[in-house]
């Protein structure tokens, strides 16, 4: 017979650690990752699956992120399914922990928490919570599972923090050194993904502000040999380059922040064909002149249904940002080509004589609908017709 | 773009009678289909056989047609409607073969009718194996490797390219996999060959590399014209493949795939859809995954809405049918509203925070000499949902909505039911998928057997087997509190025990208590459940339908208000003796209600149903049916009055306890709906009223009960006390068969003695429905059964109006009902049961509350009694509502029950006082012959025109079967009979051919069978038991699709019925709203008159 089996109810029933929010309400669970305290903007993620994915999505670099579906943990984590080289985001919460069961499991989901240093509480009632964020809007928040902070000092911590508006996290994610992606194919070649990939004629240069590997996967697959920039890489080094084409990540926190980026995607709109993803569609819009504006609680998931303007079809889609683009700031050569049907906002651009595109949401999915893959095929096409 | 201004009327088709495989969810879609076609101005034509649905009430559809399904009905339905548009995707299976019937006999085309929804090429090619096959290949789907066969050899042919067994085997064009099967030996896999070809309306089987053991998934999907696509709910079976789905423990969401495995399923379902061509409406697609590895095959499509979008749209709140019913009609999904959110389009896939658990209802019991294993074949008569935070708290949410005396996972009265069982037994059961086998898991998990070890037998996957062992050894944890005082002091443990899914019931079992116990110590420490909404979208956005389930969390969002509330409570899972009617029933409420200005409050667990639509009731409450779910509904909303006698046994079985906890029930008394169960009480109140009753005893020993046998003479009928649907109720016709039947056949205690009572032969059995107010009663009608007594009232098929009756004994029959109404202080409905021999009327049983003729009576006589019940319950009188006088049509309606033998293999088919039928069709027309030959053609029973017919029936049947044969002879069949029946014909000039007796020689009457050289059985049972030749018979028979008469009132009924279709020489249709002219009853409430 097998030893016997070591439960955590009692654990789990003292609720010692707690989430506190700014305006006042604390949400009590247990401690599931480092012990260590965390501070973000509370935003919440109704994706039914993709945890890890969203866990490894440096867009959420300074955010606490709450999982709505309750069952968390279900896959654990593996290798294949990274989305960057390390978490960035300040805490995770969820309702329920679970240790995993699936063929391609390489740790659990608490094991990864305790090595990469992350905070995370379950137990936590997270429809209260979101039912919270929805009202208020996003809000900071302070994870307390050290022991050292009463709840009424977390609240004032998370009221004093200065949050994300005007903060440049590009800065934080980004990686140090530019680097050529995967030249041996064996982080794109992976499960589910593809099982051959074609020899590149493309030569791509993507601004890392934080990019989501699949990007760089789906682009790889479309024959592209992409070179990986800093966030700060200058205009002129890119042109220095001469690459086919450029792309512009995703990424966290304020886009009217990233000032630098602004003024080089500014210079190098017109010269090189372009496309932009979330944060990367944002700093275009600001390069073109446009403004952003904060969403009150943004779109985090995976059921996010967009308009094609052109075609009148739909896609559904993956989305994580908390701003947007104000349409009518941007020149009149812009055309605004998707919006999100449930609240109208502008959900991508484009310039067809400055042969530029860009999407707020995520073609690259992971997680989420493959709905709009097509994109980075249209990416290539507008390469190859130059 | 917008609707399609092309067509403006469409012709809806119903999916027919409840059977095994197609029940309540497809009246669920077929209503939501009539409103959502009427509300953007549609004129609906609807034809469905099945009167106990909501879709054929006479308000939901233009005309509707209650007729057969077949295809020379809507032949002539289409000849005279002239539809511009068929829709066929709402009604199930039935519905989808009807119309590839009417494209393929060129009805269509000749009529210019076109089909919407699907087309006939994207149907063909969804359920045609082999074009299939071959349209999945086409766009790079990995299949199990299998052929078509058409015979044998070409099957045998199959298996050696597959290479090993088991092997499945899947008969083209069957509705739940009927005549289908898993083979592991030669000789298995020839029997099931054989009986597939049989059962395939084109002879066609699939054999196939057996997946059992991997994982299986559902994705319910929809795309419109346009090209969009969404997938509203995966589906992730909890049982592993080799159980049909129908019959699988099933969970949404998905719960083990990561996002990019999920993704590879969402994108093969897109592809599906765009491949077979499903353009306007809802399908559902169904995976398999090698847990090893993650081989992904796809196992099968259905190009229509299904079981499981109806489970998808209970799950979700994503309303799958009304969205495929606009589709259909040429608006695309980003054009429709989500009615939940109000202000976000129906084109997104809805978010869920929450588990459901769904989980299959059988009556096995019913069917002696079947096996309860389960298979690829569904056998499942029901299912219950339920909704809860986690896996474990939905997962024993269900297990006690499943309303089979658990009340979770175990720690409950049923408990150590497996204890004494050897390891080996228990090894065995776990590799054995059966409806108890998760209790057998509880065992094995409690012996200490590791979660890999039950995986390795069971391939229930290792993340639900988790949960499972958690939930076993929590008991220990709640056990450690000592009592309900220690649980109480330790509030975060009681707490964690509610999350954890623990009913009040179980708690008290463990801590040896009383269920109130625990329930006022929770409230005593203020631990309530909180009501979440069910509302597509995680609490992204508000949700404006009041959908709700019960969690323990930290918000309760029910929005107050201060109307006056009416709760009804609901049947639960579907079962025998119990389904749609009472559905039918509390829906009726909720519309009287609401029409009259109260809110009214559904609860139900059952997710095929229209009850549990959020669109029926004010607020609906998705939950189980059981004492302590139902209080907290009540005290949380508080309720004006709730109504109980509606939804079957389920709340009576609640009435007594909640009225104890001081609720409210309005219409008749508790009290009295109980009484009239209770012996002695029932004796006293008919001997005070001076109606007869068959002598009667009861006993609780075997002596005691031979005794009262020799007082009263045998054959006497046996039964249980508390029984519904006559669970284990038999005739017995000597010592030795009641002595057995005390020994072995029931369960009795002291206070659940056996109730036995003279059983009248040759008796005619009567039904009657009546309303009463406390003031008044008015009959809704006298049914006349076509069987006579001993069939159960549920099997047996009955007319209105009676027809050998003589007036004095229906006058008879009017004044006890009325008097029984009296005594009985009846508000609401009441069903009487008489048995007339000879000219005397002897009742045989009262119930005071609805039955399941209501809706019948309702739809032949145009009064809907049910919401005249439920507002006398509210106060109204009928004098108000304008109903004071019978009504009796001049057309004839027959209700015939519809049997599910072809499902369990080796039970006997004779009809018996247990009931057994799972459904049931109307048959309406100004013949009465007629009408009962449309009942027939509708329950799938039809009697050939011609050829030969097999006789043979017992002696003392002969006097009267023998004139009905003579007129077959005349009528011009061939008379094929045993020697004793054949030469009773000779003796009355009617030429037969004898046969061989079973067992005798041959030929006989199976070889008859098997060549198909007759058409027609006739058996009536030779004695009490059934002999095993006569049980062989009649299952060959079954399998063979041939129609059995073993009834001679049966017969008669038929001959007569022959009789009409020869003279009338066709059959015409006619709508039930003109019929209903006829009988011109308008409700009105107050000085509102209502269309009913």
């Amino acid at each position: 017979m097998a030893e016997k089996k070591q439960w955590n109810w009692r654990e789990r029933r003292e609720k010692a650690a707690f989430l506190a929010l700014e305006d006042g309400s604390v949400f009590r669970g247990h401690s599931v990752g480092a012990r260590k305290d965390g501070l973000g903007e509370v935003v919440f993620n109704t994706g039914l699956t993709g945890y890890q994915e969203i866990l490894t999505d440096p867009s959420y670099s300074g955010q606490v992120v709450t999982m709505t579906y309750p069952e968390i943990g279900n896959t654990g984590i593996n290798i294949a399914d990274m989305e960057a080289r390390k978490p960035f985001l300040s805490g995770f919460i969820i309702h329920e922990l679970n240790e995993p069961q699936n063929w391609r499991t390489d740790m659990t989901l608490q094991q990864y928490f305790i090595e990469n240093d992350i905070p995370a509480i379950a137990g936590i009632d997270t429809r209260a919570l979101t039912l919270t964020l929805r009202s208020a809007g996003t809000l900071k928040g302070v994870i307390s599972v050290e022991g050292k902070l009463t709840e009424a000092e977390a609240i004032a911590r998370a009221k004093a923090w200065s949050g994300l508006d005007g903060q440049d996290h590009a800065a934080l994610v980004t990686v140090p050194e530019a680097f050529a992606w995967d030249p041996d194919g064996k982080l794109t070649q992976t499960w589910g993904i593809a099982e051959s990939l074609p020899t590149p004629t493309i030569k791509l240069v993507s601004y890392d502000f934080g990019i989501k590997w699949n990007i760089l996967r789906r682009l790889r697959e479309q024959g592209m040999d992409i070179q990986v920039v800093p966030a700060k890489a200058s205009a002129e080094d890119i042109l220095a380059m001469k690459p086919d084409g450029v792309f512009l990540s995703n990424g966290p926190a304020d886009p009217a922040a990233v000032t630098y980026a602004i003024d080089n995607i500014a210079k190098l709109i017109g010269k090189l064909p372009m496309m932009g993803i979330c944060l990367g569609h944002q700093l275009t819009g600001l390069a073109l002149g446009g403004k952003t504006y904060r969403l009150k609680f943004g779109h985090h998931g995976c059921n996010h249904p967009v308009k094609d303007l052109a075609t009148g079809k739909v896609e559904i889609t993956s989305q994580n940002h908390n701003f947007a683009v104000d349409p009518d700031t941007l020149p009149a050569d812009v055309k605004v080509t998707h919006i999100n049907l449930n609240d109208d906002t502008v959900e991508g651009l484009a310039c067809e004589d400055r042969k530029l595109f860009t999407v707020q949401y995520h073609p690259e999915a992971a997680p989420g609908p493959h709905d709009s893959r097509y994109l980075f095929n249209r990416f290539k096409k507008m390469i190859e017709a130059k | 773009m917008p609707k399609r201004d092309d067509i403006k009327k469409i012709l809806l088709l119903g999916s027919g009678p409840i059977v095994i495989g197609q029940a309540c969810e497809f009246d669920y879609s077929g209503t939501q289909a009539c409103k959502a076609l009427r509300e953007e101005g549609y004129e609906v034509v609807l034809v469905n056989s099945n009167p106990a649905t909501i879709m054929t009430d006479p308000e939901f559809a233009d005309r509707t047609y209650i007729e057969p399904l077949t295809l020379d009905v809507l032949s002539e339905i289409i000849r005279r409607e002239r539809p511009d548009a068929v829709l066929p995707t709402l009604g199930g299976q039935t519905a989808l073969n009807l119309a590839m019937e009417l494209a393929e006999s060129g009805v269509l085309e000749r009529y210019n009718v076109e089909m919407i929804g699907a087309t006939a090429d994207s149907i063909r090619k969804a359920e045609g194996r082999e074009l299939f096959k071959q349209a999945m290949l086409r766009i790079g789907l990995d299949l199990p490797v299998s052929d078509t066969a058409k015979t044998l050899g070409e099957a045998w042919k199959v298996q050696k390219k597959i290479g090993a067994f088991p092997v499945v085997i899947r008969p083209a064009f069957t509705l739940g996999g009927s005549g289908g099967g898993i083979a592991y030996t030669a000789e298995e896999f020839e029997h099931i060959v054989g009986t597939g070809l049989d059962y395939s309306p084109i002879n066609e089987i699939l054999v196939e590399e057996s997946v059992l053991g991997w994982k299986e998934y559902e994705l319910e999907v929809m795309r419109d014209r346009k090209d969009n696509v969404v997938i509203v709910c995966s589906i992730e079976n909890v049982d592993a493949m080799g159980v049909h789905t129908g019959d699988s423990i099933t969970v949404a969401p998905a719960q083990t795939l990561t996002d990019r495995e999920y993704q590879l399923l969402r994108d093969a379902s897109l592809a599906v859809m765009r491949e077979i061509g499903v353009d306007t409406g809802g399908s559902n697609v169904q995976f398999a995954i090698n847990p090893e590895n993650g081989r992904l095959v796809i196992i099968e499509m259905n190009p229509r809405v299904s079981r499981s979008s109806a489970l998808a749209s209970k799950a979700t709140g994503f309303p799958i049918a009304k969205c495929a019913a606009k589709l259909a009609v040429g608006y695309t999904l980003d054009e429709i509203q989500n009615d939940i959110t109000r202000e976000t389009p129906a084109c997104f896939e809805p978010s869920i925070d929450y588990v459901v658990t769904k989980i299959p209802r059988f009556a096995f019991e019913k069917f002696a000499g079947a096996s309860d294993t389960l298979t690829t074949q569904m056998k499942s008569v029901g299912e219950t949902m339920a909704i809860g935070k986690t896996f474990k708290q939905s997962f024993q949410k269900a297990l006690r909505g499943l309303e089979t005396g658990r009340f979770g996972f175990g720690a409950d009265a049923k408990s150590d039911l497996y204890a004494d069982w050897s390891d080996q037994d228990l090894a065995a059961a776990l590799g054995r998928p059966t409806p108890d086998r998760m209790f057998q898991i509880r065992e094995a998990l409690l012996r200490g057997w590791s979660v890999e070890k039950i995986y390795d037998i069971s391939h229930i996957d290792p993340w639900f087997l988790r949960h499972l062992e958690e939930l076993a050894h929590y008991e220990d944890e709640i056990r450690s509190a000592g009592s309900i005082a220690g649980l109480t002091a330790d509030p975060a443990l009681f707490r964690q025990a509610k999350e954890f899914g623990y009913a009040d019931k179980q708690l008290a079992y463990l801590l040896k208590c009383p269920e109130k116990a625990v329930r006022d110590a929770r409230k005593r420490i203020g631990l309530l459940p909180v009501y979440g909404l069910v509302d597509t979208c995680a609490a992204e956005f508000e949700a404006f339908t009041p959908y709700y389930y019960s969690t323990y969390g930290d918000v309760d969002e029910v929005r107050s208000s201060d109307r006056k509330k009416v709760m009804i409570l609901g049947g639960g899972p579907n079962r025998i003796g119990q389904g749609i009617e009472f559905d039918y029933c509390c829906v009726h409420a909720s519309f009287a209600l609401r029409e009259a200005g109260f809110e009214t409050i559904m609860v139900n667990s059952n997710p095929e149903t229209v009850s549990t639509d959020y669109d029926t009731s004010d607020r609906l409450f998705f939950e189980p049916l059981t004492l302590e779910d139902v209080l907290h509904i009540y005290e949380r909303e508080q309720v004006w009055g709730v109504i109980v006698q509606f939804g079957g046994q389920t709340p009576l079985n609640l009435a007594a306890e909640l009225e104890a906890n001081g609720v409210n029930i309005i219409g008749t008394a508790p009290a009295n709906i109980e009484a009239a169960e209770d012996r002695e009480f029932f004796q006293k109140l008919v001997n005070r009223i001076g109606i007869k009753q068959p002598d009667n005893g009861l006993s609780t020993t075997v002596e005691g009960a031979v005794k009262i046998a020799d007082r009263i003479g045998y054959p006497v009928l046996v039964r249980p006390s508390f029984v519904l649907g006559g669970r284990a109720m038999v005739i017995v016709y000597d010592e030795s068969a009641l002595s057995k039947y005390m020994k072995e056949a029931v369960e009795v205690t002291d206070d659940r003695p056996v109730l036995i009572d003279k059983f009248l032969e040759n008796a005619v059995e009567v039904d009657v429905d009546c309303v009463a107010d406390g003031e008044t009663s008015v009959i809704g009608a006298i049914m006349e059964h076509v069987e006579k007594a001993g069939v159960h009232s549920g099997d047996s098929a009955c007319i209105i109006p009676a027809m050998s009756l003589t007036p004095d004994v229906q006058n008879t029959i009017r004044a006890h009902t009325h008097a029984l109404a009296k005594e009985l202080g009846v508000k609401g409905l009441m069903n009487v049961q008489y048995a007339v021999q000879d000219g005397v009327v002897y009742i045989l049983e009262v119930n005071p509350r609805a039955s399941r003729t209501v809706p019948f009576v309702s739809k032949t006589i145009g009064v809907p009694l049910a919401k005249l019940a439920a507002l006398v319950m509210a106060g109204h009188t009928l004098k108000e509502m304008g109903f004071t006088k019978e009504i009796i049509p001049k057309h004839f309606s027959v209700k015939e029950a519809v049997l599910p033998f072809v499902r369990f293999a080796g039970t006997d088919i004779v009809l018996s006082p247990e009931m057994k039928s799972t459904g049931e069709v109307m048959g309406i027309d100004i013949d009465a012959g007629m009408a009962f030959a449309k009942s027939q053609l509708a329950a799938g029973n039809p009697l050939p025109d011609k050829g030969a017919v097999f006789a043979s029936v017992c002696d003392r049947d002969k006097e009267t079967a023998l004139p009905v044969l003579i007129d077959l002879d005349t009528l011009g069949y061939t008379i094929y009979a045993t020697t004793g029946t054949a030469t009773a014909l000779r003796n009355a000039g009617v030429k037969a051919q004898a046969m061989f007796k079973i067992g005798e020689g041959r030929p006989n009457v199976l070889d008859l069978i098997r060549d198909e050289d007759v058409s027609w059985i006739i058996n009536t049972p030779s004695g009490a038991s059934p002999r095993a030749d006569e049980v062989k018979m009649r299952s060959d028979a079954v399998l063979h699709g041939m129609p059995i008469t073993t009834t001679v009132q049966g017969l008669k009924a038929g001959v007569e019925g022959l009789k009409a279709q020869r003279r009338l020489r066709r059959m015409d249709v006619c709508s039930i709203q003109e019929f209903h002219r006829h009988t011109g009853f308008k409700l009105t409430i107050g000085k509102k008159t209502s269309t009913v």
